[in-house]
C-alpha cells in the first residue's frame, strides 16, 4: 500500500515532530509511506478568507504531487477535509486524517505505545463534523470516537471526560485574528473545562487548534501542554513526558 | 422620532463590524459567562429533547425534503394557498417588498379605523421594520409576547430570534418595569415582574382594534395558519380584537396539513427542548363579523430561490437551535450582528439583503459547523458561510490587505522554493526578532496568546536530512 504522507504547512514549519510521528506511526503500521519533497499549503487559509481563486493553484499542486498514490494521509483533519471538498477530481476515499486512516483502512485493533498522563481530547471542529471521526454531541446516533478509540489503545492514557466534548476552542484560521476578543474567549472557556478535569495534555487531530490553545496557556502560565495525537499514538509522546 | 429610534435609524445605514460590536460585548466576561450558560443549556434541552424521539435524524430529513419540495414549486403552493385561504373568507394580499408591506397593513388598519394595535412575535415585521412604520403614523403598536415588549420598551431589537431578551438580566427588567410600569424600586422576582407585564398587557389586549401577528406555518391545501407561541398572546391578541392581520414570508408555507406533524414535532424540541409550544392555534377562517388578512411577503426571497447556492436558507423554521449552539453567538450576543434574525442564520441572510452592511457576518464564525448539524431542516449554515465569504471578496468587501496578502500567500504556495524560502524566514523572524517586534500592535494573535515555538529545522529539511539517502 502506496501512501502519501501530506504534512501541512504550518505543521511543516512549526510543528515537524507531529509529521514525524505520523510517518513513523504509519511506517510500523506496515504502510510504504513516501513524502513528496514539493508539497506546500492545501489552499484553505485563501479559500476561507473568501479569497478561493488565490487557492487554485494550490489546489492544483497538491493534486500533482499526490498523483500515484493509494491513500494520501495527512496529520490535519481540517486541511484533509479541505482537500476532500476543493482539491479537483480528488476521489473522496484517498485522502485520510491520521486517525481515520487507522480506524478506517488500516482497522487497527492495537498499538504499542505508552503514555502515562491525565490527557483531554480535543475534538477538532472539521474533523468531528467534517470528516465525522465522532458523532457531534448534537446528533442523535450512536456514539463513536475514532481518536477516543485509537487513544484507549495507548498503555496509561486515562482519558478525562469533559463537560462540553466538542465545543469548537476558537481557531478558525483567520477568525483567531480577525475575531480576536471572541477566539480568544472561546479558546479560555476550553482550556477552564480542561483544568476543571485536572487535565494534564490536551491532544487532538489539528496541531492547528492546539497552536491556538497552546498560546493562550504560554501566556497565561498555565498547568497544561498540548501535544498532537500522532505523537502519543506513536509513543513518541512519551519521550517528551515531563 | 425619539432619539432611541432615530439612533437606530442611522445605525441600519451603517457597516456593520461585528468583530468590534462582539469585542465590546465580551469585553464584560460576567454578562459572557451567563449568556454563554443560559444559551447553553437551551442547547442541552435540545439535545435531550431530541434525543427521545425515535429516528431524529431522519425526521430532520424528511422535513428538509419538504421544505425542499415545497421551495421548488413555490409558485403552485402559493397561489393553492391564496385560493383556499380566500375560499375561507381571509383576504390574501401580496408584498413585493417590506414597503409594499407596511404600507399593505397601515391601508387595513386605517379602513378600519384602527387606532391601537397589539402585536405577538413575527421575525418578517422586525425585518420590515413594521413597529417604527407604523409608529410614526400615529398608530400605537404594542408587542405582547414578554420578551418582545421588553426589547420594545428598551428601544432596542431583539437578540434571539426566540428568547428576544435574552441579553437582559432580570435586574435591569426590574429597573425597566419600575420605570415603564410602576412596579417597586427593588422588586426582581421573575413570577412579580411577569404578573405587572400580564396586568399591562391584559388592559391593552382588551383595548385593541387590531392585531397583527406572524405565522409558523401556512397550509397549502386548506389555507390555515399555524402559530405556536408559549404565552397564548398571538391567541389573545386575535381572539379579542375584531381584525387580525397575519405577516409572512412566502417561505413559510407547506403543502398539507399531515406537514405539520413533521415541522411541530421538530421546531420547539429545537428550540426550547419543549415537546411542544404551550400555544399551537389552528387559524383557518374569519369569526363572523370579523376580518382576517393575510400579507404575503417577498422582500427578497424569491430572488434567494433564484440562487442555487442560499436557497436553503429559505427551508429555517426560525427555531433559533443555530443560535444557541453558535459558540460565536453565545459570546457576542444578538446585537453584534446588527441584523435580525442575529446568529448563524443572520449571518446567511442578511448578507443577501444588504451585502455592504452585513459584509461582515460571513465571517463571524470559526466554522465549526456545529449550526448545520442542529438545524431541524438542514440548513447547509456553515457552507452558505463559506460561499458568502467568496461573494464578499469577489464584490469588494474583504479589506485589500487581506485580499493582497491571500494573493501573495497563493503566489508563494505555488512554488515549492518560494514555500520553503519564505518558511525558513518566517520561523528565523520567530526566533530571532526582538520581543516587541513580535508583539507589535499590529499582531492581534499576540495580544493574549504566545505565538509558537518554533523548531530549527522544517519537517522537510528533516526528512531530507533523515531519510533523503533512502
Amino acid at each position: 500500500m502506496k501512501v502519501g504522507l501530506f504534512a501541512p504547512c504550518y505543521i511543516d514549519q512549526f510543528y515537524p515532530q507531529a509529521a514525524v510521528a505520523t510517518l513513523e506511526l504509519l511506517e510500523r503500521l506496515g504502510c510504504d509511506v513516501a513524502y513528496p519533497r514539493g508539497q506546500t499549503c492545501c489552499g484553505q487559509p485563501m479559500a476561507n478568507a473568501g479569497c478561493a481563486p488565490a487557492a487554485e493553484a494550490a489546489h492544483r499542486h497538491v493534486a500533482a504531487c499526490f498523483e500515484g498514490f493509494d491513500y494520501v494521509v495527512g496529520p490535519s483533519g481540517s486541511c484533509v477535509l479541505h482537500l476532500r471538498e476543493h482539491v479537483e477530481g480528488a476521489p473522496d476515499a484517498r485522502y485520510y486524517e491520521l486517525c481515520q486512516f487507522l480506524v478506517e483502512v488500516l482497522q487497527v485493533e492495537r498499538l504499542d505505545a505508552a503514555f502515562a498522563c491525565r490527557v483531554g481530547l480535543h475534538a477538532s471542529c472539521h474533523g468531528l463534523r467534517g470528516l465525522r471521526l465522532a458523532r457531534a454531541s448534537e446528533r442523535q446516533e450512536p456514539p463513536f470516537d475514532y481518536v477516543a478509540y485509537l487513544l484507549d489503545m495507548v498503555d496509561g492514557v486515562e482519558r478525562v471526560p469533559l463537560d462540553r466534548p466538542d465545543e469548537c476552542c476558537g481557531f478558525g484560521g483567520m477568525f483567531a485574528i480577525e475575531e480576536e476578543a471572541v477566539s480568544v474567549r472561546m479558546g479560555a472557556d476550553r482550556l477552564a473545562d480542561h483544568l476543571r478535569q485536572r487535565v494534564e495534555v490536551i491532544t487532538g487531530t489539528d496541531m492547528s487548534c492546539l497552536m491556538h490553545l497552546e498560546g493562550l496557556i504560554r501566556r497565561r502560565n498555565l498547568p497544561l501542554r498540548v501535544l498532537h495525537v500522532a505523537e502519543i499514538l506513536n509513543g513518541s509522546g512519551e519521550a517528551r513526558n515531563g | 422620532m425619539n432619539d432611541g429610534a432615530r439612533l437606530a435609524a442611522a445605525d441600519r445605514s451603517a457597516r456593520v463590524r461585528h468583530a468590534d460590536r462582539a469585542a465590546r460585548f465580551v469585553a464584560d466576561a460576567g454578562q459572557t459567562d451567563w449568556h454563554d450558560a443560559v444559551l447553553w443549556r437551551i442547547r442541552g434541552k435540545r439535545d435531550a429533547a431530541a434525543g427521545r424521539v425515535e429516528g431524529w435524524e431522519r425526521l430532520r430529513a424528511l422535513a428538509s425534503e419538504i421544505k425542499e419540495h415545497t421551495l421548488s414549486r413555490l409558485d403552485e403552493y402559493l397561489a393553492a394557498f391564496e385560493e383556499a385561504a380566500t375560499a375561507n373568507g381571509a383576504q390574501v394580499h401580496w408584498a413585493a417588498d417590506a414597503d409594499a408591506h407596511n404600507r399593505i397593513v397601515r391601508d387595513v388598519l386605517r379602513a378600519r379605523g384602527v387606532r391601537r394595535v397589539v402585536k405577538s412575535k413575527s421575525m418578517l415585521t422586525e425585518e420590515c421594520g413594521l413597529n417604527p412604520y407604523l409608529e410614526a403614523r400615529g398608530f400605537e403598536v404594542v408587542d405582547t409576547d414578554l420578551g418582545e415588549r421588553i426589547v420594545q420598551l428598551r428601544e432596542e431589537p431583539p437578540s434571539h430570534l426566540v428568547a428576544p431578551a435574552i441579553h437582559v438580566r432580570k435586574e435591569e427588567i426590574a429597573a425597566l418595569f419600575h420605570e415603564k410600569l410602576g412596579t417597586p424600586a427593588d422588586a426582581d422576582d421573575p413570577r412579580l415582574l411577569a404578573a405587572a407585564m400580564r396586568e399591562d398587557l391584559r388592559a391593552r389586549f382588551l383595548a385593541a382594534d387590531a392585531a397583527i401577528t406572524g405565522v409558523n406555518f401556512a397550509v397549502a391545501s386548506t389555507g390555515a395558519l399555524v402559530l405556536v407561541t408559549n404565552e397564548g398572546n398571538a391567541d389573545l391578541g386575535a381572539h379579542l380584537a375584531p381584525a387580525h392581520i397575519a405577516c409572512m414570508g412566502i417561505e413559510k408555507l407547506i403543502p398539507k396539513p399531515e406537514h405539520l406533524g413533521v415541522f411541530l414535532r421538530l421546531l420547539a424540541r429545537s428550540a426550547t427542548g419543549q415537546p411542544l409550544s404551550v400555544y399551537t392555534s389552528y387559524f383557518c377562517r374569519p369569526p363572523p363579523g370579523r376580518e382576517l388578512h393575510i400579507v404575503l411577503v417577498d422582500n427578497g426571497r424569491s430572488r434567494r430561490l433564484a440562487q442555487p447556492d442560499f436557497r436553503a436558507a429559505l427551508k429555517c423554521i426560525r427555531c433559533g437551535a443555530c443560535l444557541n449552539t453558535c459558540p460565536v453567538y453565545r459570546r457576542s450576543g444578538g446585537h453584534s450582528y446588527g441584523a435580525t434574525p442575529s446568529g448563524p442564520i443572520g449571518a446567511i441572510l442578511a448578507p443577501g439583503m444588504d451585502m455592504k452592511r452585513y459584509a461582515s457576518l460571513p465571517f463571524a464564525s470559526s466554522l465549526c459547523g456545529s449550526c448545520s448539524d442542529v438545524c431541524p431542516v438542514k440548513i447547509d449554515i456553515h457552507a452558505q458561510l463559506h460561499r458568502w465569504r467568496q461573494v464578499a471578496a469577489r464584490e469588494g468587501y474583504v479589506a485589500w490587505p487581506k485580499r493582497w496578502g491571500m494573493r501573495v500567500a497563493g503566489w508563494i504556495v505555488r512554488s515549492p522554493r518560494r514555500y520553503r524560502l519564505a518558511g525558513r524566514l518566517a520561523r528565523a523572524w520567530l526566533r530571532h526578532a526582538p520581543r516587541r517586534l513580535r508583539y507589535g500592535s499590529w499582531n492581534a494573535w499576540g495580544r493574549a496568546r504566545e505565538l509558537p515555538r518554533v523548531p530549527d529545522r522544517s519537517f522537510g529539511e528533516w526528512y531530507a536530512a533523515e531519510r533523503g539517502k533512502k
